[in-house]
């Protein structure tokens, strides 16, 4: 700021502010936070593979080989077979797929509603609105997590779609907790005043002021969450009431593979390793996003 | 109509009805205890403020801090509500109005901020900063916006290549310099500026107060100046008003009310500028003792009595009324005025 300070009267930003300010996201991602950059570049690889699991997994994920059970990773099975005779690296890409189409999915839902209850309630705070959701919200939090998946999987039975539904609500009073915070804040901010004093509506004033400040904040939260999300959606599987077989889950292949581990670990290490490593690639990108944003590290 | 800058030397009352009415404006903030929020008292943040303030004409607001002089900035624009009082803007009663019915008032009607820069929205360009006004009250949008925008920073003296920088890049006189682009945006009629040029060094200052004034020949603005810098109010005011813990103490033509302060606590604060050349620099210097009560807690009777000099037992009781103190419609709140009404004798001075 100093040298912008000592500019002259009439306003000229030195070139170097221009530039700085154009060289914002990934490159300055990968200058200050390199570690976070490599998770980053770790999360695309997996969202390519979810994506292009058909392409290029060498086999159907259900399809049964009858002539290689448990066979040892080599070639043609890659990382191996499990009991059933399926190919693991097929599954751990499909795999992939559930995991992230679970994570996204209650990152939308349970992200967004958590979000609008959050800046709502920051917004209106001391008020009845604010009491009545937040007790909401200290209920839904008093309920420990486990309790509340098995709960609400013994209720609606084994499926994707119940998956999200049961992890969106665990997640909503995290999100709802951190925007209603940051809402606090912002509403203090003295640009919500002067954006009152121009007359904008309290609509207006959320949608321009309240969410673009909240986004920073909420970004990070995600990120961690979805490494949550994943192990939340393999522990379910785990236990045999997240993804119903035979669609491949990294959790259900965990709890078939730990009945073999001694003869087969390949069916436990591979799927182990795929979400040990999705989890720290986002866990590292969460820690990279929140440095990344925090202003009092930021060289601008 | 005269211009203002030759209303400045005759100090007349403004022609016509005034602009702006404020009348036993009050605010008390309560404060709350516990669980149930139950209130324990009330910060008497304002207390009984009445002012005019005419079309063209320049009021300034000095005080002490927690005088209450931003809680009326933000009561006259209604981002508080008054606990009791009455603000007229244009004859228009607007202290019961609703939030939704202020809407398409607040285009005549606004504010520049103390610090610039935190009143901008750090994500928002400087182009969206100013024609926020005009796209909140649906005036302009888009191109339309845009050159607005660039017009507006030509009249505060900034350069339209600036429109798609953000605020961080400016320093305080430039960003203060947006700051009042922003709000004339609507073309208002009454500026309310807060503590404006308080943030800025001295020399940026005068820039700025130069603008104002410029921009006040210029476009007929009347403002509502909030200070505790006495020069520069004077500089700028054609009336002053000292509050002091959330009363209007003294008021009247700037010049006379700092040559001449009536009343005790104005004395003091003349006082604390008497090296000023232009007050002749042989003024007695009155140095007030002790600290403002708290405004949660004031004193009964006249609220400057227990730092009073010339405090006297009725001034313990008694809430003394404004009383005329001279030409230009100057009143003063002081028993000692009445004293000297009765007895026809020179007090204090």
């Amino acid at each position: 700021m100093s040298e912008i300070d000592a500019g002259p009267a009439t306003v000229v930003a030195p070139p170097a502010v221009r530039a700085r300010a154009g060289r914002r996201g990934f490159g300055r991602l990968l200058r200050t936070q390199p570690l976070g950059a490599i998770a980053a570049v770790v999360i695309v690889l997996f969202v390519a593979a979810a994506a292009l699991a058909p392409f290029i997994a060498p086999f159907d994920p259900t399809a049964q080989h009858r002539d290689a059970f448990l066979a040892v990773p080599g070639s043609p099975y890659l990382m191996g077979t499990d009991d059933l005779g399926r190919d693991i690296f097929s599954r751990v890409l499909y795999g992939a797929r559930t995991s992230l189409l679970v994570a996204v999915c209650t990152l939308v839902a349970g992200g967004v509603i958590g979000m609008v209850i959050g800046v709502v309630s920051g917004y209106y705070a001391g008020g009845w609105v604010d009491t009545l959701l937040q007790r909401i919200m200290d209920t839904l939090m008093a309920i420990p997590g486990i309790v509340l998946l098995l709960f609400i999987a013994a209720l609606l039975g084994p499926s994707i779609r119940n998956t999200v539904i049961a992890l969106s609500l665990l997640v909503i009073p995290t999100f709802n907790r951190v925007s209603r915070g940051e809402m606090l804040r912002i509403r203090e901010e003295l640009y919500v005043e002067s954006a009152r004093a121009s007359g904008c509506s309290t609509w207006r004033i959320l949608r321009r002021h309240g969410l673009p400040n909240l986004l920073a904040p909420i970004l990070v939260v995600a990120s961690l969450t979805f490494a949550i999300i994943i192990i939340a959606e393999s522990a379910l599987s785990f236990l045999g009431i997240g993804t119903p077989p035979p669609t491949p889950s990294w959790g259900a292949m965990l709890s078939d593979g730990s009945r073999y581990m001694e003869i087969a670990p390949w069916m436990v290490v591979f799927p182990g390793g795929a979400l040990t490593l999705g989890v720290l690639a986002f866990n590292l990108l969460g820690d990279a996003l929140r440095d990344f944003f925090d202003p009092k590290q930021s060289t601008r | 109509m005269a211009s203002p800058a030759a209303h400045r030397e005759d100090t007349a009352p403004a022609p016509g009805p005034p602009l702006m009415e404020v009348t036993d404006l009050v605010k008390h903030f309560p404060i709350t205890r516990g669980l149930l929020r139950r209130t324990v008292g009330h910060v008497r943040a304002v207390d009984g403020v009445s002012f005019t303030i005419g079309a063209g004409e320049t009021v300034g607001l000095v005080g002490e801090s927690g005088s209450g002089k931003s809680t009326v900035a933000r009561l006259v624009l209604r981002l508080l509500d008054p606990t009791s009082g009455s603000v007229k803007f244009d004859g228009q009663e607007i202290a019961a109005l609703s939030q939704r019915e202020l809407t398409p008032l607040r285009r005549n009607m606004q504010i520049v901020f103390q610090d610039p820069v935190s009143s901008f929205d750090p994500r928002m360009t400087i182009c969206s900063v100013i024609t926020e006004p005009l796209e909140a009250q649906g005036i302009s949008s888009g191109q339309q916006a845009r050159d607005r925008a660039a017009e507006l920073l030509d009249l505060v003296g900034l350069s339209s290549r600036d429109l798609d920088k953000y605020p961080h890049q400016f320093s305080g006189g430039q960003a203060q310099r947006i700051g009042i682009a922003r709000a004339l945006a609507t073309n208002p009629r009454l500026l309310v500026c807060d503590e404006a040029v308080s943030a800025l060094d001295v020399s940026v200052q005068a820039q700025v107060l130069n603008l104002l004034r410029k921009l006040q020949v210029e476009l007929g603005l009347s403002y509502l100046f909030i200070a505790h810098d006495l020069n520069v109010v004077r500089y700028i005011s054609d009336r002053i008003c000292v509050m002091y813990l959330g009363r209007v103490v003294e008021q009247g033509p700037a010049d006379a009310v700092m040559t001449d302060p009536k009343h005790p606590y104005t004395r003091t604060l003349a006082g604390a500028i008497a090296a000023d050349p232009r007050t002749g620099g042989g003024t007695r210097r009155v140095v007030v003792r002790g600290e403002m009560p708290s405004p949660s807690n004031p004193p009964p009777g006249c609220p400057f009595h227990p730092r009073c000099p010339q405090a006297f037992d009725r001034c313990s009781t008694e809430v003394p009324a404004p009383l005329p103190a001279g030409e230009g419609g100057r009143t003063a709140s002081c028993h000692l005025l009445d004293i000297t009404a009765v007895n026809g004798k020179a007090v204090g001075r």
